[in-house]
């Protein structure tokens, strides 16, 4: 039986109005939802597929892992692996998962804060250099730290805050400054001026408009460029590699390739690993996965 | 427009306050970040390059100015023409690749099908997942005796036996551009269905009334209201993967040479293997310049930002 939505039935009406101009019967339209799901399903195995490989990786032992020729499924299943690495020889993972969510937090915050002020002043008020400004910001997005990482290595070395988390956050803070900045500018330009000027009128001052009125009409913008921000922070890599060099204070994307060495590989702590950072940030962005297709209009395509 | 915005803002009576006034007034809200962006960004790329000019030892002393030396050792460097080549393959490949599968995913997660929301949920997957650990399994599925995809190669009789493609430079490298279109089609696809939500149901209906085709309708109506999406995104994805270091570095990284390195990860290679900051620096403004070059190229030769 196929679930139908009132806007689905709808478009169908509609669409069936032209198919019957054209020579279609409803059949060969209700085959064509089948092939569409049918291709779907293909689509989203392949998506998921090195994810699968991960899971089932995770659970495996380390001699069948490596065994010749592989096994799709365990023999054994180990879900202990789960809790044995967090402490072996190879990386400090507790230290690891810790740096990761400081870093990802601080970060996140920071942008916010900076971001925030800049998107709704330059949305809302015209000032002379606003444009400078924005393309200034825009330009960051072309300076990517894999570009100035040996620039930013040699300043936090010359600074004595080399292989601290404070040079991370500032580092991941700094690059996604202008996403942040762009997708709320957009959802704060898109606002209409009549509400602020109503609320301005109602004798409301400025702060308090922005509070109560402005802020949360454009809040789905907010959580949407919160998000982007968090999840950049998180699998950030190629900073934190050149930057972090003491193994408690890296991240889990750079202490997972402790797990990779030349003779013996412990692939089933790097995909267990894996399973565990990737999860949550998978749950955050199934969360706004509606609002990304609106959140990326406003920010991208207009 | 700034004439309108000081009457809705000012009690009516007040003058409009010179150029410099609402700069001033501006400057606090933008402090911050410009704070941020000339600390972070500015400061670094300057010392960047000026470290580019210098004689820096592997211990990190500033031994004296180099003039352009670090330039020409660069163009000495044997290895850097097959670099460059790689680097122009790879960003093109990748880039083009993923734009088309894009067009097709998003055609079809645009349609009404049961299941649908489940299908987008998997497509994100590898947007959310870290590049480095998706690229890690790659490496370990692709692995010639143990890997996982490698036997299901086999088994379908696609392959008589385990193949090394993480083994030697060339097919290393394909298989890290076929890695590097995967993580970019999710970003890429939810753009362009971003931009496929902006196409008017009555002009596609009203098409299909007057006897046009599907892929007539496709060409003539939706891809020209499709062409600023796709400007956004295939711009992000030139600077994502021109800039990309994990992919390469993982599927490669134990290969010895420089056969299957890009520019990007060749400046990590002279950080990171060999210390030659000063080295790394001015590949690092050569780097910039191509990026810019080809941002440049492409903005000028398609002109994807112009109004129809």
């Amino acid at each position: 039986m196929v679930t139908t939505t009132p806007e689905t039935t709808g478009r169908r009406a509609g669409a069936s109005a032209a198919d019957a101009h054209r020579g279609f019967r409803p059949r060969s339209r209700h085959g064509r939802r089948w092939t569409r799901t049918t291709a779907g399903v293909v689509v989203a195995l392949v998506f998921l597929a090195p994810y699968l490989v991960m899971l089932i990786g995770s659970v495996k032992r380390h001699a069948e892992i490596l065994r010749i020729p592989p096994t799709y499924l365990p023999t054994e299943w180990i879900p202990s692996n789960y809790l044995t690495m967090w402490s072996t020889p190879e990386a400090p993972l507790p230290y690891n998962l810790a740096s990761t969510l400081i870093i990802s937090l601080c970060g996140t915050v920071l942008v916010l804060a900076v971001a925030l002020p800049a998107a709704y002043y330059t949305a809302k008020h015209p000032f002379p250099g606003r444009a400078v400004f924005l393309l200034l910001v825009l330009a960051t997005q072309m300076l990517q730290p894999t570009v100035l990482a040996p620039g930013l290595f040699r300043q936090f070395l010359a600074l004595g805050i080399d292989d601290t988390w404070l040079a991370m956050i500032l580092v991941n803070a700094a690059f996604n400054l202008s996403f942040a900045v762009w997708i709320m500018h957009s959802f704060f330009a898109g606002l209409p001026k009549e509400i602020d000027e109503a609320a301005l009128v109602d004798g409301a001052s400025k702060l308090q408009t922005l509070r109560h009125v402005t802020l949360p009409l454009v809040w789905p913008g907010i959580v949407t460029a919160i998000i982007f921000t968090f999840i950049a922070c998180w699998n950030e890599f190629a900073a934190s590699l050149v930057i972090l060099t003491t193994a408690e204070n890296q991240p889990l994307s750079v202490a997972i390739t402790k797990f990779v060495g030349q003779y013996d590989s412990a692939w089933h702590y790097v995909f267990a690993v894996s399973i565990v950072s990737i999860v949550p940030v998978v749950i955050l962005f199934a969360l706004v996965e509606k609002r990304l297709v609106a959140g990326l209009t406003a920010g991208a395509v207009k | 427009m700034s004439e309108q915005n000081t009457q809705v803002q000012l009690p009516p009576g007040r003058s409009a306050p010179p150029a410099r006034r609402e700069l001033v007034r501006a400057l606090p809200w933008l402090l911050p970040a410009l704070t941020l962006i000339l600390t972070i960004v500015l400061f670094p790329a300057a010392y960047m390059v000026w470290t580019s000019s210098r004689d820096v030892s592997q211990a990190g002393v500033d031994r004296g100015s180099a003039g352009l030396d670090n330039f020409v050792a660069l163009l000495n460097f044997p290895a850097l023409g097959r670099v460059f080549t790689n680097t122009i393959i790879w960003v093109v490949g990748v880039v083009l690749v993923t734009l088309l599968i894009s067009l097709a995913l998003a055609q079809l997660l645009n349609q009404a099908f049961p299941g649908r929301r489940l299908v987008r949920l998997a497509v994100i997957v590898p947007w959310a997942a870290s590049v480095v650990m998706t690229s890690t399994v790659f490496y370990y599925a692709l692995d010639p005796f143990y890997g996982v995809f490698n036997q299901f190669l086999v088994d379908l009789g696609i392959l008589d036996a385990g193949f090394g493609f993480t083994r030697r430079p060339v097919p290393a490298f394909v298989v890290s551009m076929v890695v590097a279109v995967f993580v970019s089609l999710p970003f890429t696809t939810y753009t362009i269905l971003a931009g496929l939500q902006t196409v008017p149901d009555d002009i596609v209906e009203a098409a299909r009334m007057d006897g046009a085709g599907p892929g007539r309708i496709y060409r003539r109506i939706v891809l020209p209201i499709l062409r600023p999406a796709i400007a956004v995104a295939v711009l992000i994805n030139i600077i994502n993967v021109f800039n990309s270091l994990p992919i390469l570095r993982t599927m490669t990284g134990s290969i010895p040479g420089y056969d299957a390195d890009t520019t990007t990860t060749l400046i990590f290679k002279y950080v990171q293997q060999d210390r030659q900051v000063d080295l790394a620096s001015a590949l690092s403004v050569v780097n910039f310049l191509i990026v810019l070059a080809v941002i440049g190229i492409y903005l000028a030769a398609l002109r994807p930002m112009r109004d129809e």
